[in-house]
């Protein structure tokens, strides 16, 4: 069972029917115990980061999370959920989960169309399993005004371009978070979220 | 102009598909409107073409059928994997909020956004901007103080002037929270004579966020010239694929021969 974190915004049924289309069994939930004891938890969603973080603390959520993350349980973060597992945000300079170090940093001026909105390639820096049996070639689907900065390069899976170029998909240990929408990026989306419902939460050294 | 954000973003092909009393309809010349096919079905075989994202436009007419778009926006979200946006009959948060509910990307006012410009500011505070598309007629008039651009906001369908200047109608939107502007041209619209590259040229120049650009496309160079000439971020089709004179990925497979950055599916 994969448990989708429900914190009243962003794109929870999205992800819910993406999974269901794939018979992977899911629920949406905020409910400390499913999430604790689900196999796998994914943190979908858009909107602010200040607005988000509100709501995973006013709801008791920052805990859970915390929990989630430390007792192993694969974690997939997508768009916001790819920058509250950092330290802080830019975004109405709101403190974040601290899970892998860094920030979400707003585009700089000379990108002049804002928010990064389409398709857009991924470049692997570091194999990752949840980017198992996918062609370099494919894109996904971004809607974004801020990026991932992590601190550490270990945490960096993917990079995209974009004016800069960005963490398009970041990680470490169990927690893997993309920056894109898998559940709106088509096949290669659906792939990328099988290959999270099969991951045990472990990444090969190599 | 350089809208910067790198060559490496693919420009957008956008499907619209116009839904009445659930069915998908198109007007044709003479016959007015013939329905099309099951919407579902439709943004089925389109997405298994590649289309980058899909609008359904709601024309039904009477406010009491609303529920079979509701209950067709869900059936689209459980059977493709794709940003798709809904527009027509949108006045109210309320209604903004059933519609995303049911699983739609984004959400698009047109002559709501005219008359109470709040909408935007409101749907953007509730939902982000990222889901608030504002639509917009544009005609070409003779520029006066009103119109500087030479480009008048016409609304109900294009039936209504509103002696708004589209120009900084598009600025105005961006300032209260669009995170998209869908720039049709009422002049260019059904001729199949290609996109109106100026005024979609002045639009892109004037705004920071994503522009689509709407109305007489006819064939791929159409699409070429609009992406390369008047760098518009994506660009809207119907009438090109609903009646089978090219696929989604004939359209694509033109443009990137042309050296246009497109998504391809692998």
């Amino acid at each position: 069972m994969i448990a989708i974190i429900d914190y009243q915004a962003g794109n929870q049924t999205s992800v819910y029917r993406a999974l269901v289309h794939l018979g992977i069994p899911c629920i949406i939930t905020a409910e400390s115990e499913e999430i604790l004891t689900a196999e796998r938890v994914i943190f979908p969603g858009v909107g602010a980061a200040g607005k988000a973080m509100d709501v995973i603390f006013s709801r008791g959520l920052g805990p859970v999370i915390r929990e989630v993350v430390r007792q192993g349980t694969p974690f997939l973060g997508i768009c916001l959920g790819s920058q509250i597992i950092l330290d802080r945000s830019e975004e109405n300079n709101t403190a974040c989960l601290g899970l892998i170090s860094g920030s979400a940093r707003k585009f700089p001026d000379h990108v002049k169309v804002i928010p990064h909105m389409g398709w857009n390639t991924i470049t692997v820096k570091r194999p990752h399993p949840i980017l198992a049996h996918l062609d370099p070639r494919s894109q996904f689907y971004f809607v974004h005004s801020f990026y991932p900065e992590p601190t550490h390069v270990d945490a960096l899976i993917a990079v995209t371009d974009y004016g800069i170029e960005f963490a398009s998909v970041i990680g470490k240990a169990n927690v893997v978070a993309t920056q894109f929408h898998p559940e709106k990026s088509g096949p290669p989306g659906l792939q990328l979220l099988k290959n999270f419902s099969e991951w045990t939460g472990e990444v090969a050294t190599c | 102009m350089d809208r910067g954000g790198g060559d490496m973003l693919s420009k957008r092909i956008i499907v619209c598909l116009d839904v009445r009393d659930g069915q998908t309809t198109k007007g044709v010349k003479f016959k007015g409107n013939v329905d099309i096919g099951d919407p579902v079905a439709m943004a089925e075989k389109y997405y298994e073409q590649g289309v980058d994202e899909l609008v359904f436009y709601d024309i039904t007419a009477s406010s009491d059928k609303r529920n079979i778009m509701i209950d067709v926006v869900r059936n689209v979200a459980e059977t493709i994997f794709i940003p798709f946006s809904v527009g027509g009959g949108i006045r109210t948060v309320n209604d903004m909020h059933d519609v995303l509910n049911a699983g739609a990307e984004k959400i698009s006012i047109n002559s709501a956004a005219v008359l109470k410009p709040e909408l935007i500011s409101r749907g953007a505070l509730e939902f982000g901007s990222q889901c608030i598309v504002v639509g917009m007629d544009a005609k070409k008039v003779e520029i006066t103080p009103e119109i500087p651009s030479g480009y008048e906001v016409w609304i109900n369908g294009g039936r209504t002037p509103m002696g708004i200047d589209a120009v900084q109608w598009a600025q105005k939107s961006q300032d209260l929270g669009a995170g998209e502007i869908c720039l049709n041209s009422i002049d260019a619209d059904g001729t199949n004579n290609g996109y109106e590259l100026t005024v979609t040229s002045l639009i892109t120049d004037a705004v920071t966020i994503p522009v689509i650009a709407s109305g007489g496309a006819g064939k791929p160079e159409h699409l070429k010239d609009v992406f390369n000439r008047a760098h518009a971020d994506a660009a809207l089709i119907a009438s090109m694929v609903h009646f089978d004179h090219y696929t989604v990925g004939k359209i694509k497979n033109y443009l990137s021969s042309e050296g246009i950055a497109i998504r391809d599916i692998f």
